[in-house]
């Protein structure tokens, strides 16, 4: 135990000993840090030269092929790229619209006294880990979607072409609603965080004008908050991006790409967890390069959403996000 | 307003009846919109709720039913085998979460120390850093543990624990500088004229006022690691008998649920259907927990 010096402390005049336990802490911290630095670069780093190979062998071009036979030596990635952005798409423009009127509802329209309370359970179903969510779409809602969902969009919607094809449960349809349940919560959580902070006097300003409820959320609560809702669009988007079983549970996984919003599909993370036990050599390396193709659009999504939500000046509002 | 004499029409009166009409029917028109609006906000609250609900209450009912004493003393039994339980993946998940947890704190609260402590542009591109990393996806850093260790060590515990920390280091790096710049300037100030060195400050002041806030976010962290999955699909291998040490192949909860969700046989699914739930009350218990210890703490300092 050091104990606090006073100026009157005798040790006061030895320079040496009173600052070497603060160096010492400072150096720890500044180790610390580095270790962390080191990790985040170890692990870019270690993903592209893993991927290096299938870039050296295949080309930049392979990305893009469309045919994934590995027996044949062929590594294309589209299917997966664009099954990766149609389930998210599906995910995204389902929780937008949703995920916004609920944070709305939360931050203004529910009675005082159960606010708090649904607010939180909001924030703890966002903890609820992707496996459970997966395997009640899989167990729980496939068959609903099969016998029930699928069979009236056909009917209903079946002249646009998107529902072609057998009623399978599984699917890109069923894997865009499991992501939209999941990232749900996140969008709700940081809209409401960001929605709540615009500045009563605004709000109440255009009361006094006469504006209705639903004139104050429009004309002065969401212009204020759009960036930060922005953000939390983005976090959500790069949340379902990179979501793995869950998606892996109930798209099916079919490495073609989809004709239809019931067919079988796949996204890179399912065909990484899909792949990697048996995979040697070239195709091993495909799979790094398929997950340093993810982490890249990952990093981009992520790094424009904080930069969203920091530049309306909720830091806090982001911590709580990535959990 | 009634016209009681027939007079020549004012024109002041009839440009304000005029005027209230238009109000009137504009006042109107705008309540239906906001009304419209509005319960569409409601609507969607309900959508949001209903799925979310149902996802509980179906892993309640579902997973009761499997959890009797065999599911929380056996070990998984082979395909085809009834019985057994998940105690393996029990063991495992909390042996791999322990060792991951022991890294990540003391790692990620010094570095959130740090991103406290300076302002410069190294600490703003680490922020930035930690702040990206907390979404990024984590099957790329299950990638990462498999190139790391598996690659040079094997499958292990201990490939999925570094894994798990390196999803849960970056949490708790922002969770405990948000805790720590929570600390009151004063008290620093207070502390600093007093003559203490800023390892003592530290030590008496910043941590244990921003305790509350860095325990909250431990056991945030620390719920977010449990339920990881695809990391430790690419990690950990799996293993049907029970083992307790990290540098072998174990199961986990987690990719146990994954891995018997798709099977045919019914009692599979049941116990995934059990495991589920216990991972679920686990990461309720430790979310709701650390809401309650943080109001609890606050409240006992004052």
């Amino acid at each position: 135990m050091t104990t606090v010096e006073t100026p009157l402390s005798p040790k006061v005049g030895r320079g040496r000993r009173r600052s070497l336990p603060d160096n010492g802490y400072r150096g720890m911290l500044a180790l610390t840090a580095i270790v962390f630095g080191a990790l985040a670069v170890w692990f870019l780093v270690a993903v592209i030269l893993q991927a290096k190979p299938a870039f050296a062998t295949l080309g930049v071009g392979w990305i893009f092929g469309g045919t994934w036979n590995p027996t044949h030596g062929q590594y294309g990635l589209l299917p997966f790229i664009l099954g990766t952005l149609e389930v998210t798409a599906i995910a995204v423009v389902l929780a937008f619209p949703v995920g916004l009127g609920t944070a709305i509802a939360l931050a203004f329209l529910v009675p005082m006294r159960v606010r708090p309370a649904l607010s939180t359970t909001v924030e703890l179903l966002a903890a609820i880990p992707s496996v459970v969510y997966g395997l009640w779409g899989l167990i729980v809602l496939a068959p609903v979607f099969r016998d029930t969902v699928e069979p009236f969009l056909t009917s209903a919607f079946g002249w646009t072409g998107l529902f072609n094809g057998p009623n399978n449960g599984t699917g890109l349809l069923l894997a865009g609603v499991i992501l939209f349940v999941m990232i749900l919560p996140t969008m709700v959580a940081i809209s409401r965080d960001v929605l709540i902070v615009v500045p009563t006097d605004q709000v109440e300003g255009a009361m006094a004008l006469g504006a209705t409820r639903w004139q104050v959320l429009r004309k002065v609560v969401l212009p204020g908050s759009r960036t930060g809702i922005l953000g939390a669009f983005t976090l959500a988007t790069g949340r379902a991006l990179g979501e793995t079983v869950a998606v892996a549970m109930v798209i099916g996984n079919s490495p073609y790409i989809a004709h239809s919003l019931k067919s079988s599909a796949a996204t890179i993370p399912s065909l990484i967890v899909n792949n990697f036990g048996e995979s040697t050599g070239t195709e091993l390396s495909a799979l790094f390069g398929a997950g340093l193709v993810l982490l890249v659009i990952g990093i981009l999504v992520n790094s424009a959403a904080r930069w969203l939500v920091w530049s309306t000046g909720h830091q806090s509002a982001g911590v709580e996000v990535g959990t | 307003m009634t016209v009681l004499i027939d007079t020549p029409p004012d024109p002041i009166v009839e440009r304000r009846r005029a005027v209230q009409a238009a109000a009137a029917s504009s006042l109107k028109r705008r309540k239906l919109g906001s009304r419209v609006a509005l319960t569409v906000c409601w609507l969607f609250l309900a959508i949001a709720i209903v799925p979310l609900v149902a996802v509980v209450v179906y892993v309640i009912s579902k997973g009761l039913p499997a959890w009797n004493v065999d599911f929380f003393t056996k070990s998984t039994t082979p395909e085809g085998v009834p019985g057994g339980g998940v105690w393996n993946a029990i063991v495992g998940t909390a042996v791999i979460t322990v060792i991951g947890t022991a890294v990540a704190v003391p790692l990620g609260l010094l570095c959130g120390l740090f991103l406290t402590e300076s302002d410069g542009r190294i600490a703003a591109a680490l922020r930035f850093t930690a702040d990206v990393m907390t979404g990024i996806p984590s099957i790329t850093v299950g990638i990462f543990g498999y190139i790391a260790i598996v690659h040079n060590f094997g499958y292990s515990g201990l490939a999925g624990s570094f894994a798990v920390g390196f999803i849960m280091l970056p949490v708790i790096i922002r969770a405990g500088e948000t805790a720590f710049r929570g600390v009151p300037r004063s008290l620093n100030e207070a502390a600093m004229a007093l003559g203490a060195r800023r390892a003592t400050i530290a030590r008496k002041i910043v941590v244990p006022t921003a305790l509350p806030g860095v325990i909250t976010g431990v056991l945030l962290a620390i719920a977010r690691g449990l339920g990881e999955t695809a990391p430790l699909l690419l990690t950990i291998f799996g293993n049907q008998y029970l083992q307790w040490n990290p540098t072998k192949t174990m199961a986990a909860l987690p990719p146990l649920i994954y891995q018997y969700s798709s099977q045919p046989y019914a009692d599979l699914v049941q116990i995934a259907w059990g495991a589920a739930l216990l991972l679920m009350v686990i990461v309720l218990v430790l979310s709701i927990g650390s809401r309650l210890l943080a109001v609890y703490l606050r409240r006992e300092r004052r």
